[in-house]
């Protein structure tokens, strides 16, 4: 049940802020990856930037508004979604040791606080200004945690305390607090100014009770486009994931119940049906591997499936590391799918094992079964199986094939092929 | 998580089956009881994790057969909670998922083993013997996801080098056991003794569980992305 390569649409590549290890909000780290380059220029150009004026912090900040979070791009099998969704997985454990580049780089922060502050004076616009945007990168930084849990988020609501607080815990009620406050200190820091305490309270509770009433004006749109996005977000996935399971049941599980149905007084090709559909169910919903061509895992998954369907036995590949599929590489493949059908074939236990390991110097093939075994002096000269399609294919393309077996206790074929481009590391 | 083991018993091994499916409780319940009669003695099943946190606590069994899709948040979740108080139950995990991060997370999250459930009765019977005796379980599908997580060079300046690299030793083992070797043929491919096996696949482990590798972390997502 293989499906024919579809063209994809070219997709742009668009830069986003790296969420999984940021140190303030990820911008750094999101544009190295984007730019190709290491993250360390990029920290050192911002922090240099920010010397001048300034300049590195408004373009940090613009980025950070600007930049999507690259959680939202982060998509896992749909077995595996479904299970996060139904609360049948664990959520993303936070350790404390987390928070060390954050706590190192609030240090520095600090540090070059008294630094300017011994080279220019206690500056009265100097502080203010430090606080608001230490209170605004909090509130800033809450805004991201709640949106990564939206896009984690079961309920798919758009509830407006969620939007904010995410699903809750101290640390997120704590920076919201302490963003809040320390923005409402700048503004009273700007206030007291050189006036008295009276002038300064007056002017917080001026700018506080425009901010409400700019909160109740606007706020009810605000709600009202929330629900309105937060319902139509909700129509799009139920939409999509109807559509994606109901195709995927009628195209496979569906045919192979009507052809077990057909061929019920058949153990073996239930048994064989059954294992098919099973491989097919379990990559599709869990695996995310690719069974075509274009790789040479893909290539020797897809051509175990293929001794499984015609043999009915079962073939475990396990494969580490891939690259490419090119014609160099295709007689491994080949020979490996001979290998598996003599040993489905003549090893009479139902299970063979394929194991293979590919290093930017060859590509390691071996097959082994715990069958019968043979002895090889006992092969006539004119069996083709393992001389001319394993053997010499093997040695003709500058590989080596090695058959090992012991009567009683199974045979294993390795393979070994060098690469041609030793340099195109995947 | 308890390295040291306990002393082999001899007697049955005392088991806690937890999977959300029935069906699938009632199947593994059947055969161990016709394969492992004698081996495994089984005390409860549960279907969920606050179940099974209270059955782990109320019979202290030597393994938990855990699923790792559970409601309440997965295996890995009856792991936090239980290893505090119950200090000596070992869990082998039993999946149908074969996705990097699960296998990878619930090893992380103190599972002695994982197996799919494919398993035959008599494998499942010696793996739980096997966890029970303070072992190791790969299949070769999760020492395959072992090879390719320590795959690669890694930073010299790391901060727990013998933590963050496989011996040359120990990258031979697993990949024997990748390539469908059993514990008894690895020991005699290497001419070492299978207690000697079993050593570095429980360093292994525990490298794995401990690992701080930036790459370890990272790669289940990564290797999707490429």
């Amino acid at each position: 049940m293989t499906s024919a390569p579809t063209l994809q649409p070219h997709e742009w590549r668009r830069a986003s802020r790296d969420s999984e290890s940021p140190i303030v909000g990820g911008v750094a780290g999101g544009l190295a990856r984007h730019l190709g380059a290491p993250v360390l220029w990029l920290r050192a150009f911002f922090v240099l930037a920010a010397a001048f004026g300034g300049l590195g912090v408004f373009l940090y900040a613009a980025l950070w508004i600007m930049l999507p979070s690259d959680s939202r791009f982060e998509t896992s099998t749909p077995g595996g979604e479904s299970a996060a969704r139904g609360g049948r997985r664990p959520g993303r454990v936070r350790r404390l040791a987390d928070a060390g580049p954050t706590i190192a780089l609030a240090a520095l922060a600090f540090g070059g606080i008294f630094v300017v502050e011994g080279m220019f004076g206690g500056g009265a616009v100097f502080w203010p200004i430090v606080i608001g945007l230490a209170g605004l990168a909090l509130l800033w930084r809450q805004a991201d945690e709640a949106q990564r849990e939206r896009w984690f988020d079961s309920s798919e609501r758009l509830d407006p305390v969620r939007m904010v607080f995410g699903s809750g815990g101290w640390a997120s009620y704590a920076r919201v607090a302490a963003g809040v406050i320390l923005v409402g200190s700048a503004f009273a820091v700007v206030g007291l100014n050189g006036t008295s305490f009276g002038e300064a309270r007056s002017a917080v509770v001026a700018g506080l009770v425009a901010m409400v009433g700019l909160a109740l004006v606007i706020g009810p749109w605000v709600l009202r486009l929330a629900s309105d996005l937060g319902a139509e977000r909700e129509e799009r996935i139920r939409t999509q994931e109807r559509a994606d399971v109901a195709a995927h049941l009628h195209d496979s599980v569906l045919q192979t119940l009507a052809l077990i149905q057909k061929s019920s007084h058949d153990p073996t090709t239930v048994a064989r049906l059954a294992r098919a559909q099973e491989r097919d169910l379990r990559s599709w919903l869990y695996a995310g591997e690719s069974t075509d061509e274009s790789s040479v895992g893909g290539a020797l998954r897809a051509a175990a499936a293929e001794v499984e369907d015609t043999h009915g036995v079962s073939v475990d590949v396990v494969a580490v590391g891939d690259c490419d599929l090119d014609e160099g590489l295709r007689p491994i493949v080949q020979a490996t799918r001979e290998a598996v059908t003599n040993a489905a074939k003549h090893a009479g236990t139902g299970r063979v094992d394929v194991y293979a390991e590919v290093t930017p110097g060859a590509v390691d093939v071996f097959v082994r079964d715990r069958g019968a075994g043979f002895s090889l002096d006992d092969v006539p000269e004119d069996r083709y199986g393992v001389r001319r399609s394993i053997l010499d294919r093997m040695e003709r393309h500058g590989g080596t094939a090695e058959v090992r077996s012991t009567p009683g206790e199974g045979t294993e074929v390795r393979l070994h092929l060098p690469r041609p481009h030793p340099e195109e590391n995947p | 998580m308890t390295v040291a083991s306990a002393g082999k018993s001899s007697g049955p091994v005392r088991v806690v089956i937890v999977d959300d499916h029935a069906m699938f409780r009632s199947g593994v319940r059947a055969e161990l009881a016709s394969t492992g009669a004698g081996q495994v003695d089984i005390l409860a099943e549960a279907a969920d994790v606050d179940q099974a946190v209270a059955a782990i606590a109320e019979h202290q069994p030597d393994v938990v057969l855990l699923d790792v899709h559970l409601p309440g948040g997965g295996g890995v979740e009856v792991m936090r909670r239980s290893q505090g108080r119950v200090p000596d139950t070992r869990y082998l995990a039993l999946s149908v998922s074969d996705a990097a991060e699960d296998v990878i997370g619930t090893i992380r999250g103190g599972a002695r083993g994982y197996v799919t459930k494919t398993i035959t009765g008599p494998e499942l019977v010696s793996a739980i013997r096997r966890v029970a005796d303070g072992d190791a379980v790969f299949s070769p599908r999760l020492a395959g996801f072992v090879l390719d997580a320590f795959a690669g060079s890694i930073e010299v300046a790391a901060v727990d080098e013998d933590l963050d690299r496989l011996t040359e030793r120990e990258r031979e083992v697993m990949r024997l056991i990748a390539r469908g070797y059993a514990y008894k043929e690895v020991a005699k491919e290497l001419f070492i003794s299978i207690k000697t096996v079993e050593t570095h696949m429980s360093s292994v482990l525990r490298k794995l569980q401990l690992s701080s590798r930036h790459e370890l972390t990272r790669w289940a997502n990564d290797r999707r992305l490429l």
